[in-house]
């Protein structure tokens, strides 16, 4: 679906992605794994041009597109095929849970305010969170807000949704809930690709688990090899650590 | 000391108000086109548009730089000698250009630096799902940046009220003009000054009813 070619990202002279080659395909859930500064979250953010890298291309369903040279409206559409969640929600703090979820749905897509909010109503449903429709992000707790951040990303039917580190910033006592409603997302075959330090939850959802230092890609494979016997003396050291 | 003419101030305050509409109107026009000029001048420097943004750097300062009546000055009697289909331009017209010129110079850095004041992560939302520039600025950054900016603008709105005095200046018979001409007629100054005094103080004091209203409704996305 989406095929990633030599993606390098470098940040004052110092490269935090170094050529990176990856193909996702249709209903694929990756997970990435790795220490932290080993560029996981830069490669979804350049997915979605929040970062604009300094070499590679992209290739969806066949065309290709140049990071540097990518016109204003290849952006946009890359940014149309992808959907974010950001580790720190970053959800819009002057609309409620309800215009969060059919903002881009209205302004972006140019759906009827009417369709937008009934099909963010929906989702509300779905998420738990039906009772919250009006409600600020500042008056939500974290676990909620990332739960609109992620009914945010579902109501775009995104093919491919990006999520960054999504339970870092909150406290432990809403990790639970929002995994839970991205396994139900993973679940229905949303193709995914996840940067995570939860590796319980990767090793459930994921079908490819992808390990990165130093912005590359060290190894990868199917959850069962990774966790279980890694071929690379790194991915073995780091889930030493982390597991 | 003599003793304050308390009739003639009674009777002046009627006569006065018959003026104060024209003011609040001029203040009114004034501070609607200071504010969308100055939205888009913050606008343009916060993107850093090439070419506008230096013009625009350079407008400001010198909109800031030199006194509002130099300003008036310069539209109402120096651009007409330099180009003549100017010289129709009233004393009224002139001073809403003059004010709304100068306050926008002004409330441009307010809304800039409010823009920058909005968490980085509220310009990635908006640029992932797939906004414009432009969408991004009236749905999102000016919204929120309207709660932080809205008590300094309020303020630039008193100081517009009070500095459409200055219109006098230009033949215009506003509150100041016509308080000057009673005085005139009288040559009772002090009471005439302290009514106009009274009526202005009244206005803006009204205002902060006004402000408290403004700031609870832009505010009501982050009351708990």
């Amino acid at each position: 679906m989406i095929q990633i070619r030599g993606l390098t990202k470098i940040y004052d002279g110092v490269p935090v992605l170094s050529g990176i080659d990856l193909d996702i395909k249709k209903g694929e859930r990756i997970a990435i794994i790795g220490p932290s500064g080993t560029g996981k979250s830069t490669l979804l953010r350049c997915l979605n041009f929040l970062e604009t890298p300094e070499q590679g291309e992209y290739v969806l369903d066949g065309k290709s597109i140049d990071v540097q040279k990518a016109k204003a409206s290849q952006i946009k559409e890359m940014r149309l095929r992808t959907a974010f969640v950001f580790q720190n929600y970053a959800l819009f703090a002057n609309k409620t849970a309800r215009e969060n979820i059919a903002e881009g749905l209205i302004t972006v897509r140019g759906e009827a305010k009417e369709t937008a909010f009934e099909r963010a109503d929906e989702i509300l449903r779905d998420i738990g969170l039906a009772d919250k429709a009006d409600a600020y992000p500042a008056s939500l707790s974290g676990g909620q807000q990332q739960r609109v951040g992620i009914g945010r990303a579902m109501a775009n039917n995104s093919e491919l949704m990006l999520v960054d580190e999504p339970t870092s910033a909150l406290d432990p006592e809403w990790v639970d809930e929002v995994l839970q409603l991205l396994t139900r997302v993973a679940q229905a075959r949303q193709t995914m690709l996840i940067v995570t330090h939860e590796m319980a939850f990767a090793k459930e959802i994921a079908d490819r688990v992808l390990f990165m230092e130093g912005g590359r890609i060290v190894e990868q494979g199917p959850p069962e090899k990774i966790f279980t016997s890694p071929d690379d003396l790194r991915t073995r050291s780091f889930l030493r650590k982390v597991l | 000391m003599r003793a304050l003419d308390l009739d003639y101030m009674l009777g002046l305050l009627p006569i006065l108000l018959k003026y104060l509409p024209l003011t609040l109107g001029m203040a009114s026009v004034s501070m609607i086109l200071a504010l969308l000029l100055a939205s888009l001048f913050a606008i343009i420097r916060v993107v850093r548009l090439p070419v506008l943004d230096a013009a625009t750097r350079v407008f400001i300062s010198f909109f800031r730089g030199t006194p509002l009546l130099v300003q008036l000055f310069l539209f109402y009697y120096g651009l007409p000698q330099l180009f003549s289909f100017l010289t129709a331009i009233d004393g009224i017209s002139a001073a809403i250009i003059g004010l709304t010129l100068h306050f926008s110079a002004y409330m441009a850095e307010s809304i800039r630096a409010a823009i920058l004041g909005v968490d980085r992560s509220q310009w990635e939302a908006a640029k992932s799902i797939g906004m414009s520039t432009g969408q991004m600025m009236r749905r999102i950054l000016l919204p929120q940046a309207a709660r932080v900016a809205a008590p300094t603008l309020i303020n630039y709105f008193i100081d517009i009220i009070k500095s459409t005095s200055l219109a006098f200046t230009l033949g215009v018979t506003e509150l100041m003009g016509a308080a000057q001409k009673e005085a005139a007629g009288s040559f009772l100054y002090f009471e005439t000054f302290i009514v106009v005094a009274v009526i202005y103080w009244a206005v803006v004091e009204s205002l902060a009813f006004v402000q408290t209203q403004i700031e609870n409704r832009l505010s009501k996305a982050v009351n708990r």
